[in-house]
């Protein structure tokens, strides 16, 4: 059948086709479907900004203002502000950052692609848009990406002005900064597609419980891996946890004078698990979809 | 010339699980521009399914679909430039209000803002949801809902619209409007595939239509042919006051030309032919000798024709 013909009688349909619709099959055309589905999060996201910034904010902003401005005012003899040490705030503000990351991510790709799949199968609609479907799940990896660096780096200005000892952070390598910030994003983005896609809308909470949590209390936030050297199993166990690179990572372009892994192991390592994660997820995310 | 805008092929859908299920199995159809079509046919029966693989959301064992020329399960993205869909479940985007529903949905398919904005005022007049535009789609009834679904399918101006069980849970109001905004769509040439179960809807709606149940085409033609094709009957139902002797009538009932069947009922008598022209007259004076209070004639339905294919009814 003659593809030309056909488009003649679509436009004798009321009102033009626009231009781009008859432009062919080119990545030009997903690439204008990519940025429409990204608009529409954009929307979104700018509609309930404040609530965003709170539900980014207020786990950093709570975590420095106890550990870092309260215990160190109880003074010398408390021994949780003695055990972190003067340098708490420093050690912690990489932390912050790859938490803040990775609870954005979760939030922003697994939360709603739970719903979306489950009840409401608004998927559906952006199932159907002429781009292939793992640009459908792409899309939502890179608007949580985005997500996940401005939460990221909303923690940097709390960090200055909460503690009481100051934070010492010493950015002069900005290349590694952005890769690792872009490339920790995109790891959280496709934990969550993994997460979103894999599981029960009814046992996400559970998920929050008995992965989420575990994976972030020992993903050597609150610690540089680098001390963990008095355990050497836990050490060694760590390494399969990707929050673990996203932590060092952020601690050797931020605050480089404190111990971390060497950079080049740590941008392996990002890569790996994203595209690990990724594939993974996107293989959970055509299993929903396309039956 | 009328251009095929689908077409379907020795289209089949197996279920592999524990137990193994023949949802589609072997359907052939050709929708020609612009025709409204119908799928009727039992819960059950394989229409969602065959949608689903025309409209790419579910690949099939074997078979083709084409949409406007383009192979489904080839070309998926290309393929649904020209594909609309309104699902069986209210699918709206729920962070997005009505207006925003379908302003997004055109810029998805490459409108720039400027005619992704007019686009949606347009659909927001046609289908008459202006004053609603600001509100988000769990504030909308169903009937309203399924408008707007409507309006978003064929936003980007598709060449074939998907209607899936389009009046399910649609209140009688809902469902008159629904379907006047389809037969609406006539005027602007697109083809439309929908499927039913119920009689009236298909009856009314389609231009043509096929009969389904077991993943099967069973009959497919306009709904006036398939009436024809399967021979379905008139049915006389005459209430009679006197009911001695009616045995007699029967018999006498029976020899009459294009009588099938006749039989005594609770309060009279039913009296089944092939073609109603002239028999009214002739009942009516055989049977005035038992008093006859009322008659009542059911015309040849669908619904007959449905029960004779399959031997159940439909919404069994």
């Amino acid at each position: 059948m003659n593809k030309a013909g056909i488009r003649e009688q679509g436009s004798g349909i009321s009102g033009p086709r626009p231009a781009t619709l008859g432009s062919g099959l080119g990545l030009g055309f997903f690439l204008i479907a990519f940025w429409g589905l990204f608009l529409r999060d954009l929307r979104v996201l700018t509609r309930e900004f404040h609530t965003f910034l709170l539900r980014v904010g207020m786990q950093p902003l709570l975590f420095l203002f106890v550990f870092t401005f309260i215990l160190p005012r109880m003074g010398g003899g408390n021994p949780i502000a003695v055990g972190g040490g003067a340098d708490f705030g420093t050690i912690l503000l990489p932390g912050l950052m790859a938490v803040a990351i990775m609870f954005s991510g979760i939030a922003a790709v697994a939360l709603p692609l739970s719903s979306e799949f489950g009840i409401t199968r608004e998927i559906d609609d952006r199932v159907m848009c002429p781009l292939p479907l793992w640009a459908v799940a792409l899309e939502k990896v890179c608007f949580s990406a985005l997500q996940s660096i401005i939460a990221a780096l909303l923690v940097i200005p709390m960090a200055y002005y909460i503690p009481a000892v100051p934070v010492r952070a010493d950015v002069h390598n900005w290349f590694l900064l952005a890769l690792v910030l872009v490339l920790a994003s995109l790891l959280a983005g496709s934990l969550g597609l993994v997460i979103g896609s894999t599981v029960n809308p009814k046992q996400i909470g559970l998920i929050f419980s008995i992965i989420v949590v575990p994976i972030t209390f020992l993903g050597c936030v609150y610690y540089p891996w680098a001390r963990l050297d008095k355990i050497p199993w836990l050490q060694i166990g760590v390494l399969f946890n990707p929050i673990v690179y996203m932590s060092e990572g952020l601690r050797a372009s931020v605050t480089p004078g404190i111990a971390h892994m060497p950079w080049w192991a740590i941008l392996v390592a990002l890569v790996f698990f994203t595209a690990a994660l990724g594939k993974w997820g996107l293989r959970g995310f055509l299993g929903r979809v396309l039956s | 010339m009328s251009l095929l805008i689908v077409e379907i092929e020795a289209l089949t859908k197996v279920y592999e699980s524990r137990l193994r299920v023949v949802a589609v199995d072997g359907i052939d159809l050709e929708l020609t521009q612009g025709e409204i079509f119908g799928l009727l046919g039992p819960n059950g029966a394989g229409k969602t399914t065959t949608i689903s693989i025309a409209t790419t959301r579910t690949l099939p064992t074997s078979g083709t679909v084409r949409i406007a020329g383009i192979d489904v399960v080839q070309h998926p993205a290309h393929a649904r430039r020209h594909i609309g869909v309104v699902p069986q479940f209210n699918t709206l985007d729920r962070s997005l209000t009505v207006y925003e529903n379908l302003y997004f949905h055109c810029r998805y398919f490459g409108f720039s803002h400027s005619q992704a904005k007019a686009r949606a005022l347009e659909l927001l007049g046609q289908f008459m949801l202006s004053e609603r535009k600001g509100m988000y789609p769990a504030q909308l009834s169903g009937g309203l809902a399924q408008r707007v679904q409507i309006a978003r399918a064929i936003a980007h101006r598709p060449t074939v619209l998907f209607l899936d069980e389009p009046s399910a849970g649609l209140d009688p109001q809902s469902r008159m409007a629904m379907w006047s905004a389809v037969e609406g769509l006539r005027s602007e040439g697109i083809t439309v595939l929908l499927t039913t179960h119920y009689m009236e809807e298909a009856e009314s709606l389609s231009d043509r239509l096929a009969i389904i149940d077991y993943g099967k085409v069973l009959a497919l033609g306009t709904p006036e042919k398939l009436k024809q094709t399967f021979g379905a009957q008139t049915i006389f139902d005459l209430k009679l006051k006197a009911q001695d002797g009616l045995e007699s009538l029967v018999a006498a009932v029976k020899t009459l030309p294009d009588v099938t069947g006749a039989e005594i009922t609770g309060d009279g008598l039913r009296v089944v032919a092939a073609n109603s022209d002239g028999l009214l007259p002739i009942l009516v004076q055989a049977a005035a000798g038992h008093g006859l209070r009322d008659l009542t004639v059911t015309e040849p339905s669908l619904e007959t024709v449905f029960i004779q294919l399959t031997g159940r009814d439909l919404r069994e």
